[in-house]
């Protein structure tokens, strides 16, 4: 791997928008950024790639100004600054589009962009002022957005430009994106990089924060990678490839295909039958689905988050009540007259990955041996007459952390200290140690580093050989790909897709994923764009 | 620049309490010395009042056994993330309970054999004034915190009818039941301690110290070694997780403020089968309120709140010694001087914690740089 030079002494210092030096920045014992360089040449698009607590986040919140660095210098234009808060980040023209949207769903457009930049007591004023601006700017760059549109009746794609808009009339000229493309279907995804490419080429740095390598390759001019809150390499995109940009992220090979057999299908083990659910305010959430998953194979659901799959996993695994239709686990069936809870289902011996761990799957506060029987906490083995066994249960965490290589193998240490990787593994242990008939996994590696990615799909792989069935529900599609056999496509609500991995790539599943989206809007205006 | 550093365990439990203890009676000081006292003189007579003769230390721990069956109530609604405010209307109730049946045993039971019938009977009527605001809370969404201040009222005023118009001793002017007979109340402390040849001075201090002391292992047994405690626990951090086990949060929320009112209902045992040996007209007298600071200076811990019952019980009786010995300081006043420490031990109770933790990263980076 050839590193090339951080800094090109040839180079005038203030064709650099940003230069960071010697960055560092501790929090207690942890050192989140040690002695951290970055240099972001004027005008183009630099992403910055690292596994989760690499210490980008860090990074990019001292630059908008969250947290004040330890020492270490930043310059701004070739100018020494100082960032105290956001406000200042603002001023020295650095706009941050963040991955959980910032605007307030029931305003408009132009509200939303107006919000806090007013300029003025009086707000009809300003918001005309504001109109004509943002006309220039997405003449300029174009960004075409109804300015009167309220933001929630926006598709995802088009809520993100709103974002963007915000920063560029706030006369952006450095923009930070933090995980822009999680949300979004591979063409918006096309969409957002032709932005991007125009804000290039008008001058504007784009700073792209992500963990999808494919995406860096694709749009990049230059990429930084971080590991262990340092800053190992920035290398020009166009010299290097994926592989390359993994291994230094982990500091190993790693292995990006899942490696596994053709599947081998067996008897029907989970049947879902016109399953519809509808929501407190009586809007569908579920509409009709039908599908079945057999033993011995990997359903994949794909999807944008928010099209029914946390319904679906709700239902199927009992935490949500079935209404319409039925659900039948190898023979016994759930419906409206017949409902079951979460432990009669575990009990029919289905395991639950819940797809956000920190909301349903764990409990930060508990010990790693108390969430390790989360879910099993009533079966005798773990129970006296009275009292809880504990030294059972710290057993069957040891165990479990041995076997799915939890890290650190302490079995009393609070679950939200270890890393999102560790959680994720020690949550999968404890479904997987029963050896389910059924398998729900729902976003098998949200907020998991690359290396136990490997690891998970491995174990996920390895349940599917032993006869299990398993259903995964995942927003990314290259891991849908990867390591599912079929794949099911979700859609406000609907099955609209039911093909084999094999025979399907990212493009035509991203197709189905917004053929029946309300983002009609979007693909005209993407047209324009 | 904001360096911090973690907190070692002792200074977060230790330190942190007793700053805002000394804090609080720092402003209770300046008080103090605002009508004309001195506080120096002040916090004598008060310590001399709480600890310094076996009549004073019996008065202390007398109030101190109030303290921590409230105290245990609201922790263990606060760790299913209740916050439980009718402690006060339930040791009401439990009284209900207990005099019932004391009155209705006393003269066939000695008080060995009431004991245990008095402290299911206290439980059981406290629980059930506690299970309305939880059955509101988990099946009908009415706040736990404004259902159960409402059911404080409540229980005072149907108390009131009951005492004035049905338990009444007949013949009696004052609202409050007949006596139970001496055999049947719970033994004083002086002559439990008699029994033994000790000889102290009598004070309402009873038997019911030893049920509190119990119910402390009781509270922490069953939070941190069952799977009820589990359970309320899980509900209490985190209610889609334990939905996510299979837990039902609403039935666990009833089954806490059950719990919860159980404990706030034994007070009953101090009060009416000890201290009164009677049922009275607002015999709990704000216990339940305090058992609320308690709990939070306490860090909702049966032995956090030992130590904080004990600094309460304190402060009542040194407050009340303050009182007769100083003219200019009322009864009023003391009242002030709980309050500051309730301020600062509850609700201030995180504010010397920013400023300890850059003084420990001062520190520990100090120590390391002359290595």
């Amino acid at each position: 791997m050839v590193t090339q030079p951080i800094q090109d002494p040839n180079r005038d210092p203030v064709s650099y928008s940003i230069q960071l030096a010697k960055i560092n920045k501790h929090f207690g014992a942890v050192k989140a950024n040690v002695d951290v360089d970055l240099n972001v040449v004027k005008g183009e698009i630099h992403a910055i790639v690292g596994e989760n607590g690499a210490g980008k986040s860090t990074l990019m919140s001292i630059l908008y100004g969250f947290y004040e660095a330890d020492s270490g210098s930043i310059h701004v234009d070739g100018k020494v600054v100082s960032i105290t808060d956001s406000k200042r980040a603002i001023e020295l023209g650095i706009g941050m589009v963040h991955q959980h949207f910032m605007l307030v769903d029931n305003f408009t457009v132009l509200e939303n962009i107006v919000l806090g930049a007013e300029g003025s007591w009086s707000l009809t004023h300003s918001l005309a002022k504001a109109r004509k601006k943002l006309q220039e700017i997405s003449d300029r760059y174009g960004l075409n957005v109804d300015l009167d549109a309220v933001v929630s009746h926006l598709p995802v794609g088009l809520q993100q430009r709103v974002e963007i808009l915000k920063a560029l009339y706030r006369d952006a000229k450095i923009l930070i994106l933090d995980e822009p493309t999680g949300v979004l279907t591979p063409q918006e995804v096309d969409q957002l990089f032709a932005i991007l490419k125009t804000l290039k080429s008008q001058g504007v740095s784009v700073l792209l924060i992500t963990h999808k390598l494919q995406e860096v390759i694709a749009i990049s001019d230059q990429v930084s990678v971080m590991r262990a809150g340092t800053m190992v390499a920035t290398v020009n995109t166009a010299e290097t490839s994926r592989e390359a940009l993994a291994e230094l992220m982990v500091g190993r090979k790693v292995l990006l295909r899942v490696d596994k057999q053709e599947a081998n299908p067996g008897a029907a083990l989970l049947k879902v039958d016109s399953l519809t659910w509808r929501d407190d305010t009586n809007v569908p959430r579920l509409d009709d689905v039908s599908f079945t998953v057999n033993a011995g194979e990997i359903v994949g659901v794909a999807g944008v988050s928010g099209n029914g799959q946390t319904e679906l996993l709700g239902l199927l695994s009992g935490m949500l009540d079935v209404q319409q239709g039925q659900i039948n686990i190898e023979g016994v069936c759930i419906d409206a007259q017949h409902q079951m809870t979460p432990k009669q289902i575990r009990h029919l011996g289905v395991g639950h990955v819940a797809e956000d761990r920190h909301r349903d799957g764990m409990v930060g506060a508990f010990s790693a041996e108390e969430t390790a029987i989360m879910g099993f906490q009533d079966e005798p083995e773990f129970n006296g007459s009275i009292l809880q066994n504990r030294s059972a249960i710290t057993e069957h965490c040891q165990e479990l952390m041995s076997t799915f290589d939890v890290r650190p193998v302490d079995p009393n240490l609070k679950s939200a200290s270890f890393s999102g990787g560790n959680q994720q593994k020690l949550c999968i242990a404890r479904e997987m140690n029963a050896t389910p008939k059924v398998l729900l996994v729902g976003q098998p590696t949200r907020g998991v580093d690359i290396g136990a990615i490997e690891f998970i799909h491995q174990q996920i792989v390895a349940l599917r050989d032993q006869g299990s069935a398993v259903l995964v529900v995942s927003v990314e599609l290259e891991e849908i790909l990867s390591l599912c056999d079929r794949v099911l496509v979700m859609s406000e609500g609907r099955i609209v897709g039911n093909v084999l991995a094999s025979e399907t790539d990212a493009r035509s599943l991203g197709l189905m994923m917004s053929s029946s989206r309300s983002g009609d809007q979007m693909a005209q205006q993407g047209g324009q764009s | 620049m904001s360096r911090r550093a973690k907190l070692p365990a002792w200074a977060d439990i230790g330190l942190i309490p007793l700053i805002n203890v000394l804090l609080a009676f720092l402003s209770a000081g300046v008080v103090v010395a605002l009508i004309g006292e001195s506080p120096l003189e002040a916090v004598q007579v008060l310590i001399r009042g709480a600890f310094g003769y076996d009549e004073g230390v019996g008065y202390t721990l007398y109030y101190t056994t109030n303290f921590i069956f409230t105290g245990l109530a609201v922790a263990v609604a606060f760790h299913a993330g209740l916050f439980n405010i009718g402690g006060e209307g339930q040791a009401y109730i439990g009284g209900l309970g207990v005099g019932l049946i004391c009155l209705a045993l006393d003269h066939l039971l000695p008080w060995w054999a009431l004991l245990p019938l008095a402290i299911i009977a206290g439980s059981l009527f406290g629980a059930a004034w506690a299970f309305i605001p939880g059955y509101l809370q988990a099946y009908r969404g009415s706040h736990v915190v404004i259902t159960t201040i409402m059911f404080n009222f409540i229980a005072s005023a149907l108390m009131v009818y009951l005492l004035v118009n049905v338990l009444i001793q007949p013949g009696s002017m004052s609202p409050e039941t007949r006596a139970i007979a001496p055999e049947s109340t719970l033994p004083l402390m002086h002559e439990f301690f008699a029994f033994f040849g000790i000889k102290i001075t009598q004070t309402p201090l009873n038997l019911s110290l030893f049920v509190a002391l119990l119910a402390c292992l009781f509270v922490w047994v069953l939070i941190w070694k069952t799977r009820w405690g589990y359970a309320i626990r899980m509900i209490g951090f985190n209610e889609s997780a334990a939905v996510y086990s299979g837990i039902n949060p609403k039935r666990m929320v009833v089954i806490a403020m059950m719990i919860s009112g159980s404990l706030a209902g034994l007070v009953a045992i101090n009060e009416v089968m000890g201290a009164q040996e009677r049922v009275g007209l607002d015999f709990v007298s704000g216990a339940g309120f305090t058992g609320i600071a308690v709990a939070l200076m306490g860090r909702n811990h049966p032995l956090g709140i030992i130590i904080a019952s004990l600094l309460f019980g304190a402060l009542f009786q040194g407050g009340a010694e303050l009182a007769f010995e100083f003219s200019t300081i009322t009864r009023d006043l003391v009242v002030v001087i709980q309050g500051l420490v309730i301020l600062f031990c509850g609700a201030l109770a995180y504010m010397m914690r920013g400023p300890l933790e850059r003084l420990f990263a001062l520190v520990s980076r100090s120590s390391q740089e002359e290595r």
